[in-house]
């Protein structure tokens, strides 16, 4: 945990109990904004004025007596894929620059009335595609750890602002490991939900099957409750679990004793061997804390990166054929509707997402269809029976968030299987459907930060947030 | 199961012995006060880009959720279809163009709501449903400049999303169809189901209710030839001229030494022909998937036996009560104008109020076309007028000149419009000095009627019909005039 900022929960209880006010600590973070942002490049926008005006109203309910929220006052930053009412949205992409959406996402709601205030948006690897937030239209993001480093991606900036304290708490998405990977790389915690627990309504969908809305903190226990806050059932969102939010404020002192802890057997190539040894200690704490570890394996993980790179860019090529200049965003005039459409796309999308237009197009088209997009949808089947399989030996399984800790800026731009391969342990779950969360668990090479991935099965949010906080105790 | 071969009698209609295959594709905007996936209204003729929202312009972030009175709606249809409710996906049918918000339309597609089901037209000739499945609409463009109304050539296109996202079924009949007779009976019966189950408005004319032809020939008894769809048909009549022209033009091609290309044709209605759309290689390539926006449609066995439950009885079983109690055949066009019209259970209750049900059923198809399934006209005044006409108390023509009166009035005592119009029937041997009369004052007319001119007996019957001034029968007239012509 980076102990130099304020917590959420700190924040919110010094807030509410008057001993601090929301304008107070909203200027520390615009102070701290404006002494680094210009260096980080964490936001696309910073909505100064509007969170002035929210912290002010904070103070003044609280002044007054009245109820408010359990984020009253906590500046948060959004992903800027996210849609705030009146407030551009980007998605990072010139396509859609100056597009203010008419609605806000129900995620954005639920803050609102927790009462959190929005410091600003947050850049993005483009429609959420890369794992470095060098594929952004607008400038790549700087770790605030080392800035000749990315902050991972596509959520960079969202883990960049928690990191370098522009905000006390960030929501990122994480489609194939776009929360918990940046969250491992700025040492921070971020959590990827199980599908359906937080809504999609409002989310700038990338791949729609694999979407999901978590939070990046400094603790367990302030993700916990801004996962309270941002989950549970939304009706506008027919993926959305029937299910109440489970309460995981309330479970984290519970321990790990007795908890049956799932090493990975056949664990993959390619990781750093600082990252493997963090791994061994975190075995080696929860044991201490009363745990077992069992050895289970995942014959399809090998798999899971190529079906996931059929599935979402396959997702990604229909969810992404809306923005033709038609409606709203970019224009690019011609003479005719077919060649404005090329024009529009042309100049509007960058080099990473015009790749995986064009895979996902392949993938779906007649006479490949059962080849590519066909056997994908056999391969999530098969993992989900291989976790299904582990889950009957353990109740939560750890591995590396990342192979590696954060890598240099333009490291692996030229080569785009190199950048997939970041998230090699993270796409399981997101093709599983289940939940994860990455925890900082010391340092590896260069003294960077080294994340440990907790997964649970869908809906064992309570389980994985105990085996977190002890992994944090230990830390 | 197909009715293939129940349907020859129509096959000397096309030259050398060759016989159409027929399937309809038919689109209906369901009947729901909202869209299939948002809450704007679905209504027609609003001021355009006025019911729309997020999820109707497709915007980011934007998610559909199902409408649950469209499922009900589509549902009620299926059943009254003879369909299996089954479990059900939807899918992205991905496409780029203008008036379609999302660049994909949500439809069913290996997994419908409804399926096999079928229609019985007259002559238990039984068609095959394939399937009626849910899907959304998509917006509508109206191409400005240029002269064909369509896109190429215009100078620009305005698009209106208010019919995006209503909801649709599109009912696939299987290629049971074997004449232009059957396929204008199959769309009309569809439509009486649609009204009689309150789905849709099916105003071809408001295109709340679209038809698709495919059509092929054959040769009796041959593999089924290759199909041309046919698009742009907005009528009943069309569909009959469409299919007529479309199987001709094959017939031709085929005869000359051609083959025929699997394309959308266009209808043009005003030139009375079809015209090459696209061609199979044209085609889009709708790269479908699974909707992953939305989840499996699995609705409960109890709500579809509470729909089943709730359906009102349908056309063919209306018409078959309507035909047992009137006496009329229940193919005949009497039968299927009246409950058409929703008339047949006003038709029944004037028998209830003791009328004459067969004369009953005649007077409401002549005179009751405006009036609807409620007439205003008292179901026991008709019954008396039927009672005063079978008793011959007055002539069939008094009894239609009383009727209009009734209607034109929205009611009112025939025995009264009777009295005050001096309307009697005149007894046979007054009837017969008339006959008399008019023989010995048309003498060319009597020779000629006599010699077997059957369009002379019309002069004899004015003349008595004037001199009586319109009290005598008609009927007895004939029959007197024809007796006198057998001495």
């Amino acid at each position: 945990m980076t102990k130099q900022f304020a917590t959420v929960v700190d924040i919110a209880k010094d807030i509410a109990s008057g001993k601090t006010s929301a304008v107070d600590v909203l200027e520390q973070h615009l102070s701290r904004i404006a002494e680094r942002e210009g260096e980080i490049n964490a936001f696309n926008l910073v909505t100064t004025e509007q969170a002035r005006a929210t912290a002010q109203q904070v103070d003044a309910d609280i002044k007054a007596g009245k109820p408010v929220g359990a984020l009253a006052g906590v500046p948060v930053a959004l992903k800027d894929n996210m849609c705030t009412r009146g407030i551009e949205t980007t998605c990072s992409s010139k396509i859609l620059e100056g597009w203010k959406p008419p609605y806000d996402a129900t995620v954005v709601t639920r803050l609102q009335q927790a009462g959190a205030v929005m410091v600003g948006k947050t850049n993005l690897d483009e429609f959420a595609m890369g794992s470095s937030t060098e594929n952004s239209a607008f400038g790549p993001t700087k770790n605030p750890l080392d800035t000749s480093r990315v902050p991972g991606g596509s959520s960079g900036g969202s883990a960049a602002a928690v990191a370098a304290g522009f905000a006390a708490a960030s929501l990122g998405s994480d489609t194939g490991g776009s929360i918990r990977q940046p969250a491992s790389l700025c040492g921070l915690v971020g959590v990827k939900p199980t599908y359906g627990l937080v809504s999609r309504q409002g989310i700038v969908a990338f791949a729609s099957s694999l979407d999901q809305v978590g939070p990046f903190t400094h603790t367990v226990a302030d993700a916990a409750l801004m996962m309270e806050v941002i989950g549970g059932h939304d009706p506008l969102d027919s993926t959305s679990l029937p299910q109440p939010m489970p309460s995981l404020t309330s479970v984290l002192g519970q321990g790990v004793k007795g908890m049956r802890i799932g090493r990975l057997a056949d664990m993959p190539d390619g990781c750093e061997p600082e990252v493997l040894a963090r791994m061994d200690a975190a075995y080696v704490a929860l044991q201490a804390a009363g745990a077992t570890i069992v050895d289970i394996s995942l014959p399809s993980l090998s798999y899971c990166l190529t079906a996931y790179y059929l599935v979402a860019p396959a997702e990604a090529s229909s969810n992404l054929a809306r923005y033709d200049g038609v409606r709203y965003g970019m224009r690019v005039e011609t003479g005719d509707l077919h060649s404005m459409y090329g024009a529009t796309r042309a100049a509007g999308f960058g080099a990473e997402v015009k790749r995986r237009i064009m895979l996902g197009t392949y993938a779906l088209s007649a006479g490949y269809f059962d080849a590519y997009y066909g056997k994908a949808l056999k391969v999530r089947r098969l993992i989900a029976n291989n976790f299904a399989a582990a889950y009957e030996k353990c109740d939560v399984i750890l591995t590396p968030t990342s192979p590696t800790v954060a890598f240099p800026l333009g490291d692996k731009t030229s080569d785009p299987l190199t950048m997939y391969l970041c998230d090699i342990f993270t796409i399981p779950t997101n093709l599983a459907g289940h939940a994860a969360m990455s925890v900082p668990f010391g340092t590896g090479a260069h003294n960077l930060p080294v994340g440990v991935q907790v997964l649970a099965p869908a809906l064992g949010e309570q389980t994985m947030f105990r085996v977190a906080a002890e992994l944090e105790r230990a830390s | 199961m197909s009715n293939a071969s129940s349907a020859p009698q129509h096959r000397a209609d096309l030259p050398n012995g060759w016989e159409m295959v027929v399937g309809l594709e038919v689109h209906v905007e369901l009947d729901t006060k909202t869209k299939l996936f948002s809450a704007s209204p679905n209504r027609f003729g609003d001021e355009p880009n006025t019911n729309i929202d997020t999820v109707t312009l497709g915007l980011p972030g934007a998610l559909p959720v199902l409408n649950k009175h469209a499922v009900e709606l589509a549902i009620r249809l299926g059943l009254a279809l003879n369909c299996t409710v089954q479990p059900s996906t939807f899918h992205r049918k991905n496409y780029f163009y203008q008036d379609m918000p999302k660049a994909y339309q949500i439809s069913q597609y290996d997994q419908p709501i409804n399926v096999d089901g079928f229609m019985m037209l007259p002559g238990d000739v039984r068609i095959g449903i394939e399937r009626a499945h849910l899907e959304e609409d998509t917006g509508k463009s109206t191409h400005i400049g240029g002269t064909s109304g369509r896109i190429h050539g215009s100078d620009y296109s305005l698009v209106d999303f208010n019919r995006a996202g209503v909801p649709l079924v599109e009912i696939v009949s299987r290629p049971d169809i074997r004449n232009s007779d059957q396929a204008r009976q199959y769309v009309a019966e569809l439509r009486s189901i649609l009204l009689a189950v309150g789905a849709s408005d099916a105003k071809m004319e408001e295109g709340s209710m679209r038809c698709d032809v495919n059509v092929s020939v054959r040769k009796p008894g041959a593999p089924f030839g290759t199909r041309c769809e046919i698009k742009n048909v907005n009528s009943i009549r069309a569909v009959g001229k469409a299919i007529d022209y479309e199987a001709r033009r094959q017939i031709d091609v085929l005869e000359s030494g051609g083959i025929i290309r699997q394309e959308t044709r266009h209808w043009d209605d005003g030139e009375g022909r079809t015209h090459t759309l696209r061609t199979k290689e044209d085609a889009d390539d709708y790269r479908y998937f699974l909707e992953p926006d939305l989840v499996l449609l699995d609705p409960d066995q109890e709500w579809i036996e509470s729909i089943r439950a709730s359906l009102p009885m349908l056309p063919a079983a209306r018409r078959a009560q309507l035909a047992l109690l009137t006496g009329a055949n229940k193919e005949s066009e009497s039968v299927y104008v009246i409950v058409e019209r929703g008339q047949d259970d006003y038709v029944s209750a004037v028998a209830q109020a003791g009328g004459d049900a067969a004369r009953a059923l005649v007077y409401v198809q002549q005179a009751f076309a405006e009036e609807g399934s409620s007439p205003r006209v008292a179901p026991k005044d008709i019954a008396t007028l039927t009672q005063m006409e079978r008793d011959a108390k007055i002539t069939a023509t008094q009894a239609k000149t009383i009727l209009s009166e009734m209607v034109a009035n929205g009611g009112g005592d025939p025995v009264a419009i009777a009295a005050a119009k001096g309307f009697e029937a005149l007894d046979t041997s007054a009837v017969e000095a008339m006959v008399d009369a008019a023989i010995a004052q048309q003498a060319d007319a009597w020779a000629k009627y006599c010699a077997g001119e059957e369009k002379a007996m019309g002069a004899l019957v004015g003349a008595i019909m004037k001199a009586s001034q319109g009290k005598a029968d008609g009927k007895v007239v004939t029959a007197i005039l024809q007796a006198r012509r057998a001495k």
